[in-house]
């Protein structure tokens, strides 16, 4: 036991990107995992000088603290219009920002898609958990159909609360942009796809291809009341039936 | 023939305690510790089982928080 626990040995460790600080998300938060693809993939592609994101209003306001490269804050909503200016003055630099669904499908849904369709060379993370879980649980426009939620306990109701947005759809159809992708993190294989495809988004803003959206169907086991096994159980049998996991687009394989 | 034999070190204070490693685990040798909690007053994971470990890293790759080392050696019988 002793002689394996060497230096040599290890396989698999937290990235150094990833630093100390006690990350607030609440136990089994996809969020965290998120972060951990994000650093693994900025070192691996070895970019750590030349990366830049841009942090949202929501549970991952404070990315900022926990993965060490530049960060800018930006307004609610307002984050890929930031990503934009910052591309477009280092576009040699890696700019990303990250999102989740409040932030892009509610509050930014006007940046988010002026910003895909004009093309930005920006990779948009998206963290889809169909609820606003900063807030503490509120109706989103990612909610599904009768989900129940602090704004809507009765369950959503299409003549009241309108349909679930499928912004990443609607991202598929713009020309601007080159790859668009749902993912999720669920389980091993999911987040080494997860991974794949953010390292592709990541070289594509890198190599100036056009926008990319990634989106990460994610739990919420607080603002769904469940725990974090419960809520990942619960993700694959409901969020994946109206949020297919796929690539949508990608123009850059040809 | 050569067997693999691994390892696992969680970091106990950045344990949150979610169990999503302890599903993960295709041998079933991860649990929550019994009774016991760090600083922030999380339940933290441990290793029940070392000797069944083959450092398959499905744990430390399912774990928001990145708590888990894995460490992984050839042995020859």
């Amino acid at each position: 036991m002793e002689n394996i626990i060497s230096p040599e040995n290890i396989v698999y460790q937290k990235p150094a990107l990833l630093n100390d600080e006690h990350m607030h998300y609440c136990p089994g938060c996809s969020h965290g995992v998120v972060h951990k693809l994000i650093a693994e993939v900025i070192e691996e592609m070895g970019i750590t000088e030349k990366a830049v994101g841009v942090s949202p209003v929501g549970c991952a306001v404070f990315a900022y603290k926990y993965i060490d490269i530049d960060w800018q804050e930006a307004a609610h909503g307002r984050a890929p219009a930031i990503a934009s200016a910052i591309k477009r003055l280092w576009p040699e630099h890696l700019v990303f920002t990250y999102q989740g669904d409040g932030d892009l499908a509610c509050i930014g849904t006007a940046e988010t898609i002026h910003a895909l369709n004009r093309g930005e060379n920006i990779a948009i993370i998206f963290i889809n958990n169909a609820i606003y879980g900063m807030t503490g649980g509120q109706m989103a426009p990612t909610t599904l159909m009768g989900m129940k939620t602090a704004t809507c306990p009765y369950g959503r109701q299409a003549d009241l609360h309108g349909y679930p947005l499928k912004i990443t759809e609607l991202a598929a159809q713009l020309e601007g942009t080159c790859y668009v992708t749902r993912q999720s993190v669920h389980s091993v294989a999911a987040i080494r796809k997860a991974k794949r495809a953010i390292r592709q988004a990541f070289e594509n803003s890198v190599n100036r291809r056009g926008s990319s959206l990634v989106e990460i169907v994610s739990t919420c086991s607080s603002g769904w009341k469940k725990t974090p096994i419960e809520a990942n159980a619960w993700m694959e049998e409901h969020m994946f039936d109206y949020y297919h996991i796929g690539d949508l687009k990608n123009t850059t394989e040809q | 023939m050569a067997k693999m034999k691994g390892a696992i070190i969680v970091n106990t204070e950045r344990c949150k305690g979610c169990s999503l490693c302890v599903v993960a685990c295709p041998l079933n040798i991860i649990q929550l510790a019994d009774k016991m909690v760090n600083r922030r007053g999380y339940r933290y994971v441990e290793q029940t089982n070392q000797d069944a470990c083959t450092g398959c890293t499905s744990c430390a790759i399912v774990c928001p928080d990145g708590c888990i080392t894995v460490y992984r050696k050839k042995i020859e019988n």
